[in-house]
C-alpha cells in the first residue's frame, strides 16, 4: 500500500547539511499499522511526510497505493492526498471552528455538497466516539477528544491510508490507549492502512502489527515486530522489554525471549532442576503484544561450559528464543 | 470671534459639530472600507509570499515571490514612515487626479486610504503570523488549493485579531481625517480648527475633543468586544 524506495533527504548545504533520510526503504501492506519509532531528530517526521509529499525527497520513490508521490503536483497531488489523511502531535483543528465544522472542512476540500457534509461528519463524529460533542469549539474540548475531531476530519473524506505524526505524544498514558485502540479499530473496520511514527515504544507495543527502528535518518531494522522480537540482538527488542545494564559475573549470561506459547510452562524452574544449575534471574520484562504474552527474561546460569551449552540447547528446543550474551 | 451670548449660539454649534461628525463618519467609513481591502490583501500576500510561505513560489518562480514580498515590505514601510501630514500634501496631486479636486471630504479619502493600507496590512500580517503553522499544514495534508488555505484557514483563524486591528485602524483614521479636517477635508478636525481654533471659541474646541474621545472609545470597545465573541480560543 505505501512503499517507500531508497529515500534520501537532506536539509541545508555544503559543511552544514543534515542528512535527514538516507536511503530509507520500506513497505506497509494493506491493512497493516506499521510504526516508526526513534528518537527527537532521527528523521521519523521527514519521512512521515514524505508519504503525503509535505516534503519533497531528494532522491529515491514513494508510492501510495499505486500512486507515485514524488512526481505528483496540483491537483493530482491534491486528490492523492485526499486518499491519505494525517493526524498530528498537536490535533491543528481550526480554534475558530467547531468540531462538526472542522471535520467538514475535510469535506469541504472534497467538493462534498453541504446536506451531505453534514451527514458524514456526523456519522464519522458518532465512529470515533464523539456524539453529542458537533456544536463544541476544540478549545472545550480535551486533547483526547482533540484528537478524535483530528481522526474524524483525516477520515472523513475516506482515505485508505492514515497518516499518524506522534498523534499520541501530548497524551497522558491512559488517553494514549483509548486513542490507540480507536485506532487499531477503525483499522480493522475500514481496511485502513497506518504508517504512524514515535517515539514511544508503548504504541508499537499496542497496536503496531510491523515497526521500523529508526536513527540518524537511517532504518536500523524493520520488519513484523514479533520475528523482530526474536531476532538476535534486536534493537526493538531491547527497547521493548529493557533489562537494564548487564552485570559484573564470571557466570554466563543469556536473554530468552518467550513469545506467547511457553509462558504457562514453568521453564526456569525445570531447567534449574533437570542441569542442576542454581538459575539466578537478572531481570525480566513481560508485555502483552497483540493479546499475546511476550517477554524477555535475563538468566545467570552459573556452572561449566558443557552444563550452560546443554542448558542453552534445551531451552531452544522447546521453541524458545535463546541470546547467550556472555 | 463668535458670539457666547448669541440665543443660537449653542444650537449652531450642535449642529456644526454633527454636520462634521456626519462628514468624519463619511470620510473615514469610505477609507475604511477601502483600506480594509486593500489592507488584508497585503497584510496575507506579507505573510504567504515569504521564503517557505504558502505563495513563496508563485507560478513556480522563487524569485518573483522573493521578488513581491521585498516590494510590498518596502512599499508598506514607505508609507508607514512619511509623517500623515506631508503624505497628504504629496498627495495632492493624485488626489485630483482622482477625485477632481484636493479639498473636501471625498478628496479626503485619498491620503486617508493611502495612509490606512499600510498600517492595517502591518496588523493583519502580524494576525496572520499567531495563526499556528500546523493548521496550514493539516489543510495541506486534506488536499486543499492554496486560495482555501489562505480563506479557510489563514484569515478565518485570524479573524479575532482581525478584529482588534480594525478597531485600531478606526481610531488611527478618525485621527489622521481630525488633520485631513484642517486643511480643508472637512469633518470634525474642520471644526475644531476654524471654529476653535481660528475664532477663538473653547467650546467648539471641547466639543469636537469630547466627541472625538467618546467615538474613539466605542470603536476600540466595539473591536474588543468582537474580538472576544469571535475567538474560540
Amino acid at each position: 500500500m505505501i512503499s517507500v524506495s531508497r529515500v534520501s533527504k537532506s536539509y541545508g548545504s555544503g559543511a552544514t547539511a543534515v542528512r535527514a533520510l538516507d536511503d530509507v526503504s520500506l513497505s506497509v501492506g494493506r491493512g497493516e499499522i506499521f510504526g516508526v519509532v526513534g528518537q527527537s531528530g532521527a528523521g521519523k517526521s521527514t519521512l512521515i511526510r514524505t508519504i503525503n509529499s509535505l516534503e519533497r525527497p531528494d532522491s529515491g520513490s514513494v508510492s501510495v497505493d499505486g500512486r507515485e508521490m514524488t512526481t505528483l503536483a496540483g491537483t493530482g497531488l491534491r486528490e492523492a492526498r485526499h486518499n491519505i489523511g494525517m493526524i498530528f502531535q498537536h490535533f491543528n483543528l481550526l480554534s475558530s471552528r467547531t468540531v462538526q465544522a472542522n471535520v467538514e472542512l475535510s469535506l469541504e476540500i472534497t467538493g462534498t455538497g453541504r446536506a451531505a457534509r453534514r451527514t458524514r461528519a456526523l456519522e464519522i463524529l458518532e465512529l470515533v466516539g464523539l456524539h453529542g460533542k458537533a456544536n463544541a469549539y476544540p478549545a472545550q474540548l480535551s486533547g483526547g477528544q482533540k484528537q478524535r475531531v483530528g481522526i474524524a476530519r483525516a477520515l472523513a473524506s475516506s482515505p485508505s491510508v492514515l497518516l499518524s505524526d506522534e498523534a499520541t505524544s501530548a497524551l497522558d498514558p491512559e488517553t494514549t490507549r483509548q486513542i490507540l485502540d480507536l485506532i487499531r479499530q477503525l483499522s480493522k473496520d475500514l481496511g485502513l492502512t497506518v504508517l504512524l511514527i514515535t517515539h514511544e515504544m508503548d504504541v508499537v507495543k499496542r497496536i503496531c502489527d510491523s515497526a521500523a527502528v529508526m536513527s540518524t535518518g537511517r532504518i536500523l531494522e524493520q520488519g513484523p515486530v514479533d520475528q523482530l522480537l526474536t531476532t538476535e540482538k534486536s534493537l526493538l527488542g531491547q527497547a521493548l522489554f529493557p533489562l537494564g545494564e548487564i552485570p559484573e559475573t564470571s557466570s554466563a549470561i543469556v536473554e530468552i525471549t518467550f513469545n506467547g506459547v511457553t509462558t504457562d510452562r514453568p521453564v526456569i524452574a525445570q531447567l534449574a532442576r533437570k542441569h542442576g544449575i542454581d538459575v539466578g534471574i537478572l531481570g525480566a520484562a513481560v508485555e502483552t503484544i497483540h493479546g499475546r504474552q511476550t517477554g524477555r527474561t535475563r538468566l545467570e546460569l552459573p556452572g561449566d561450559e558443557l552444563t550452560v551449552a546443554g542448558a542453552v540447547d534445551d531451552l531452544r528446543s522447546q521453541g524458545l528464543f535463546v541470546e547467550v550474551i556472555k | 470671534m463668535i458670539d457666547r451670548n448669541d440665543p443660537y449660539f449653542w444650537s449652531d454649534l450642535l449642529d456644526t459639530i454633527l454636520k462634521g461628525m456626519g462628514e468624519t463618519f463619511y470620510t473615514v467609513g469610505l477609507s475604511l472600507l477601502f483600506t480594509v481591502v486593500f489592507g488584508l490583501a497585503t497584510g496575507v500576500l506579507l505573510v504567504a509570499t515569504e521564503s517557505g510561505g504558502l505563495l513563496s513560489k508563485p507560478f513556480g518562480s522563487r524569485a518573483l515571490g522573493f521578488f513581491v514580498n521585498r516590494i510590498l515590505d518596502v512599499v508598506v514601510n514607505i508609507g508607514r514612515s512619511v509623517p500623515f501630514i506631508i503624505l497628504m500634501i504629496l498627495l495632492i496631486p493624485f488626489t485630483r487626479m482622482l477625485t477632481g479636486s484636493f479639498i473636501g471630504p471625498t478628496a479626503a479619502i485619498v491620503p486617508l486610504t493611502i495612509a490606512g493600507i499600510p498600517f492595517f496590512a502591518r496588523l493583519v500580517e502580524i494576525g496572520i503570523r499567531e495563526v499556528p503553522v500546523g493548521l496550514v499544514e493539516a489543510a495541506q495534508s486534506l488536499g486543499a488549493t492554496r486560495w482555501t488555505i489562505l480563506t479557510k484557514v489563514m484569515v478565518a483563524e485570524a479573524v479575532p485579531a482581525l478584529a482588534l486591528g480594525l478597531s485600531t485602524t478606526i481610531v488611527g483614521l478618525i485621527g489622521y481625517s481630525a488633520m485631513v479636517g484642517a486643511v480643508g477635508g472637512g469633518g470634525l478636525g474642520d471644526v475644531a480648527f476654524r471654529y476653535g481654533y481660528q475664532r477663538y471659541s473653547p467650546e467648539y474646541m471641547f466639543g469636537v475633543v469630547i466627541l472625538l474621545v467618546l467615538l474613539v472609545q466605542v470603536f476600540q470597545s466595539l473591536g474588543n468586544f468582537a474580538a472576544r465573541r469571535l475567538s474560540h480560543r
